[in-house]
Order: structure tokens, then C-alpha cells, then sequence
């Protein structure tokens, strides 16, 4: 299966990730490789398989609701490229 | 051309767990920004979700509470979109999965009558954290606040089906779903701090058509009047565009409560595909049948139950019990006055009366009540024994309501107990006959039918002179037994 190059300037779009357009014909070849695995495994009869959410065949461990955690609030900050005032920074985006 | 306006409700409910769904932050309301937002809410390399067993415990408790069928096997999955408020590019969330299947609900009119709603599911997810974007800062940068302490706390969307057909039954939906979390005590359910807040689906199609019409989705509506007024607002946007010859575009609009109107919020529209796929980082949670019904043991009185028990026990008017049980705490208090006083009628009159109109006018919750269930029931009491008159008993709940003490102490500090002593009541009697000729002249001279309309003169001025606190019936009784008397 192929992937027009309509398609992956979408999905890099929703990923924001640039590609350029000098290399869009080799992500959408790429891609289309990748494809054409699940295509392979599409052609396998899957009837009375129930769909898969995890390859490990476990059941979740569930955590008791207490609070572990302390405020580390300054250090994490310091890895922010810009804050203030406890409030982490980023361009304006509004709806 | 007659309308019918369509109504499905997705319902965020905000679980008063202690801490996060995935985290052990804390959850607690108010704390300053971004101290409570760990390693894990903030999407940090190496960093693994645990989810919450409260949070799974609060979730299947609403769905045996919904009827609904409790999904044993629940799975988390990621749905992706970029926002500066969710660190990790991804919300997790529950879709083919969800841990609160189909279920129905009962919902209570107005006018008396009830229906039932359907539910299509429920299901946990994580909220995201808050963006601030007004003048937060001095230094005029215009770069956008952000606080992730609300990151990662655990929330369940409530998904509708499309069964409302008016404002007023989405409104009723929504005050179902309110008294539900708040009596299993899963939420604080306070939609002004946003603990509970409310989309709706909306779309109109003419009366007797089957198919619905394009609908719109109204984001993020915080208060039930507003519920109310913008789905009135956005149904008659709708009508208008269709009576002119257009069509509706299905978008995400916003409500404007200062306008009231509502506005396409385009930017949702680009991203509107979330390439759900099942998160890795999380096994599926299985839940044993043993655990459910131990929790379906563990249900508290629900508002219906509740409703129908206050109904025979207290013999109450449907319309009264289905008032006093919307909230817990109402119910609680009702039950505390009418135990003490005996007085079951009274006591529900008061709270729907003088209490609520008191509570409304200052804003206050029935737990900030200034005046308490004892004291009510104290002055019920005195009611009952004929201490005070029915209208005096309104003066000591204002004195209560001020602060004064309990009814007792009122009466007794402002001399308000009823005058029942047949001496005094008689001297008065003869006062205000000795001082009335001309109104004694024409009761003698009246026809017998119309004498009794006329005592009113009488019991008017007995009343005014023993400033409301002589026993009625008494003057009554003395006052026509002297009128005639002089027939």
C-alpha cells in the first residue's frame, strides 16, 4: 500500500513534525514499506482471535490512593526553557 | 413547522480521590501552581502510569448506580493532540474498553413527570492541566501560564445517549447526575470550581422525523442556568439557519454567557483526529465479580430510593420529597428536623419555604445553613404546642437566621410567646369593642350571614393591640361570644 504525499503531510501535521518537501517522496516510500507489513499480517484469517491490548497476557496491578509524592516544583522548572512565577511558559495559544 | 430539539450530554466528573489517577501527587484544590504536578503528570523520560484503585472503585460505584453494566475488563488507551496543558501529546483514556458500560437513569420534570435517559457509557480518563492566558504577568511578554496541578487527576466522562428533548430535560439530567456522585460522595460535584462540568450535543429536527439533524457540540458549560440557556440559544441558532434554506455544520461551538450566544471555536476542528490506539505503558485493569458486589452492598440510600422511602415514612407530596432529596445533606437535614419535631409536613413547608429562600438569598449551601436542623425542629415545637402563632414563628426564624439562639431563647428574649391567658384576652377584647361603637352598631345591624366577615375588623385590632401574640382561636371564641351578646 501506498502512501500519497497528501497523507503524510498530514499526518506530519498532526505529529508536528517538518518534512521538508526535497524529502517527502522518501518518508512516503518508507512509510509504504511499512505498510505493506501490516498488509501481510491483514491477509492472516484473524476470526475468533479477540483483539489484543497488550502483548503481555497480565492484568493491571492498581496502586493505593495515597499521596507519595512532594512538591519538586523548582526543579523541574529549572528544565523549562522559560517560567515564572511557578508557572511554566510557552507561546500564546488561545481558542 | 414544528421542532424538536435533540439533546446528548457528555458529563466530565472530577473524583475526589486523594491523589492522581496515574500519580501519587496530590489532587487537593487551591495549592499554588505546578506544586502539586510530579515526574510522572509531567511526562518525564522513564516515568510509568500506576492507576489509582479509588479512582476505579468511585467509577464502578456510579455505574451500579446507573443500572450499567460494570466493565470487569477495562483498557486504557491514548488519544493524541497537542496542547501546552497535556505534557505527555497524548490524554489516557478509556474508548473500546471503558470500565462503566450502557445503563439508564431516571430523571425528574418540573411538571411532575418523569423519563427515563439512557446511558451510553462511562468511562476514566485523566484531566489536563489549566492554561492561563489573561494579564497574569507584569512583564508584558504575552506568553501563556502554565499550571499542571490539575494534570493527571482522575475524571470519569459520562457519555449520554441522545434522549433529551429540552433544555429543561437536560437540566434535569444533569441535577440527576449532581445528586448521584454527590450521595455516593465520589465528587464534590461543585460545578463553579469546574468539579462537574458539562458538553452537549445538540441538534433540532422537525417533529415526527426520524433521522437526527447535524449537530453541534457546546464546550464546556459551567453552571446549570447556563446549561439551560445555551442549549435554548444554540437550538434557535439552528431553527433559524434551517427555516432560511441553510445547513448546520457540525463544529464545536463556545457558550458566551456574557452575550448569551454561541461562536464556532475553529481551531478544534484541524486536529479533530486523535489516532486512539491501547497504551502500552498500561495493562488491562480486571476487576473480580467478588469486588463488585461487595461494592453494590456498599451503596448508600440512592436519591430515588431515598425519595420513595421519605413518601411512606413521612407521608410527603411527591414534589416535596423529590426537593428535599436532590442533595444529601438536605435530606439528612430534613430527617433530623422531622425526627425531632414529629412534625413531618411542618418541618418539609419550612425547608422549602422560609430555609431555602433564606439559603438562596445568601447564597449558602444547606451546610452552611444559620440556622441548624435542631433549631428548626425547636421552633417547629413551639409552633406545635400553640407557644407562638404561625406568623410570630416567621419573626424567630429571622432571629435565628441572625444569630440569636435557638427558638426558646428568642421567644423568651423578645416576649413573643403567644397570649393564651382567657383574662387578658378578654380585657383586650372589651377594649377594642368599647372603642369601636360605630363598627358594633353595624355588626348588630348586619345580616347573620355577613356578621362573620365582619369580626374581622375586630380580630384585626385585638391582634394589632396584642402585637400578634394573642392565641387566635381564643379571640375567636371570646370575641363572638361578646359581640353577641350584645345582639
Amino acid at each position: 500500500m501506498a502512501v500519497d504525499t497528501q497523507t503524510v503531510e498530514k499526518l506530519a501535521e498532526l505529529a508536528r513534525i517538518a518534512i521538508s518537501t526535497e524529502t517527502i517522496d522518501e518518508v512516503s516510500n518508507r512509510l509504504g514499506e511499512v505498510l505493506q507489513l501490516v498488509d501481510q499480517l491483514q491477509a492472516v484469517s484473524t476470526e475468533g482471535v479477540a483483539p489484543m491490548a497488550h502483548p503481555l497476557d497480565e492484568e493491571q496491578v492498581l496502586r493505593a490512593d495515597e499521596v507519595t509524592e512532594s512538591d519538586r516544583r523548582e526543579e523541574f522548572l529549572q528544565l523549562a526553557p522559560q517560567s515564572e512565577e511557578g508557572l511554566y511558559l510557552v507561546p500564546k495559544v488561545i481558542d | 413547522m414544528e421542532w424538536e430539539i435533540v439533546i446528548g450530554l457528555e458529563v466530565h466528573v472530577q473524583l475526589s480521590t486523594k491523589s492522581k489517577l496515574f500519580s501519587g501527587a496530590s489532587t487537593q484544590f487551591g495549592a499554588a501552581p505546578n506544586t502539586q504536578a510530579c515526574a510522572i503528570d509531567l511526562a518525564m523520560p522513564g516515568t510509568l502510569p500506576v492507576p489509582n484503585a479509588e479512582a476505579f472503585r468511585s467509577a464502578v460505584m456510579f455505574g451500579l448506580a446507573m443500572n450499567a453494566e460494570i466493565g470487569k475488563r477495562s483498557v486504557f488507551e491514548r488519544k493524541n493532540y497537542f496542547y501546552p496543558d497535556l505534557p505527555k501529546g497524548y490524554q489516557t483514556t478509556q474508548l473500546a474498553e471503558p470500565i462503566v458500560g450502557p445503563g439508564e437513569i431516571e430523571i425528574h420534570l418540573e411538571d411532575g413527570s418523569s423519563k427515563t435517559v439512557r446511558l451510553h457509557h462511562a468511562h476514566l480518563e485523566e484531566d489536563a492541566g489549566k492554561s492561563l492566558h489573561e494579564a497574569v504577568f507584569e512583564s508584558g511578554h504575552g506568553m501563556s501560564g502554565i499550571d499542571l496541578n490539575r494534570a493527571g487527576t482522575p475524571l470519569i466522562e459520562i457519555v449520554s445517549e441522545p434522549d433529551m428533548r429540552s433544555a429543561a430535560e437536560a437540566v434535569a439530567y444533569l441535577k440527576k447526575i449532581h445528586s448521584i456522585v454527590t450521595y455516593l460522595g465520589i465528587s464534590d460535584g461543585d460545578m463553579s470550581q469546574g468539579s462537574m462540568r458539562c458538553d452537549a450535543n445538540v441538534s433540532v429536527r422537525l417533529k415526527g422525523e426520524e433521522k437526527l439533524g447535524t449537530r453541534t457540540e457546546l464546550k464546556n458549560i459551567n453552571s446549570f442556568r447556563f446549561v439551560e440557556r445555551a442549549i435554548k440559544v444554540e437550538a434557535e441558532r439552528q431553527i433559524d439557519i434551517l427555516e432560511d434554506g441553510g445547513s448546520i455544520v457540525q463544529e464545536t461551538r463556545l457558550y458566551d454567557a456574557d452575550k448569551n450566544e454561541t461562536r464556532s471555536m475553529r481551531s478544534k476542528e484541524v486536529a479533530n483526529d486523535y489516532r486512539y490506539f491501547p497504551c502500552p505503558d498500561l495493562l488491562p485493569v480486571v476487576l473480580s465479580d467478588d469486588y463488585v458486589e461487595q461494592l453494590r452492598n456498599e451503596l448508600p440510600e440512592l436519591p430515588d430510593a431515598k425519595a420513595a422511602r421519605l413518601r411512606d415514612e413521612y407521608k410527603l407530596s411527591a414534589y416535596d420529597a423529590d426537593l428535599l432529596t436532590q442533595e444529601r445533606a438536605t435530606a439528612d437535614y430534613f430527617e433530623t428536623v422531622a425526627k425531632a419535631c414529629g412534625e413531618a409536613k411542618l418541618a418539609a413547608n419550612w425547608m422549602t419555604g422560609e430555609l431555602a429562600a433564606l439559603l438562596n438569598r445568601e447564597e449558602l449551601s444547606i451546610g452552611q445553613s444559620p440556622v441548624s436542623a435542631e433549631q428548626l425542629a425547636g421552633l417547629i415545637l413551639r409552633i406545635k404546642d400553640n407557644t407562638i402563632s404561625s406568623k410570630i414563628a416567621k419573626q424567630v426564624f429571622e432571629a435565628m437566621a441572625n444569630g440569636e439562639g435557638d427558638a426558646d431563647t428568642v421567644i423568651e428574649k423578645r416576649g413573643l410567646k403567644q397570649v393564651s391567658d382567657t383574662g387578658a384576652i378578654e380585657q383586650m377584647v372589651d377594649d377594642v369593642i368599647a372603642a369601636s361603637a360605630a363598627q358594633v352598631d353595624n355588626y348588630r345591624n348586619a345580616d347573620e350571614a355577613k356578621r362573620p366577615k365582619m369580626m374581622g375588623y375586630f380580630v384585626g385590632q385585638i391582634m394589632k393591640a396584642s402585637k400578634g401574640q394573642a392565641n387566635p382561636q381564643m379571640i375567636n371564641k371570646i370575641l363572638k361570644e361578646k359581640l353577641d351578646a350584645l345582639l
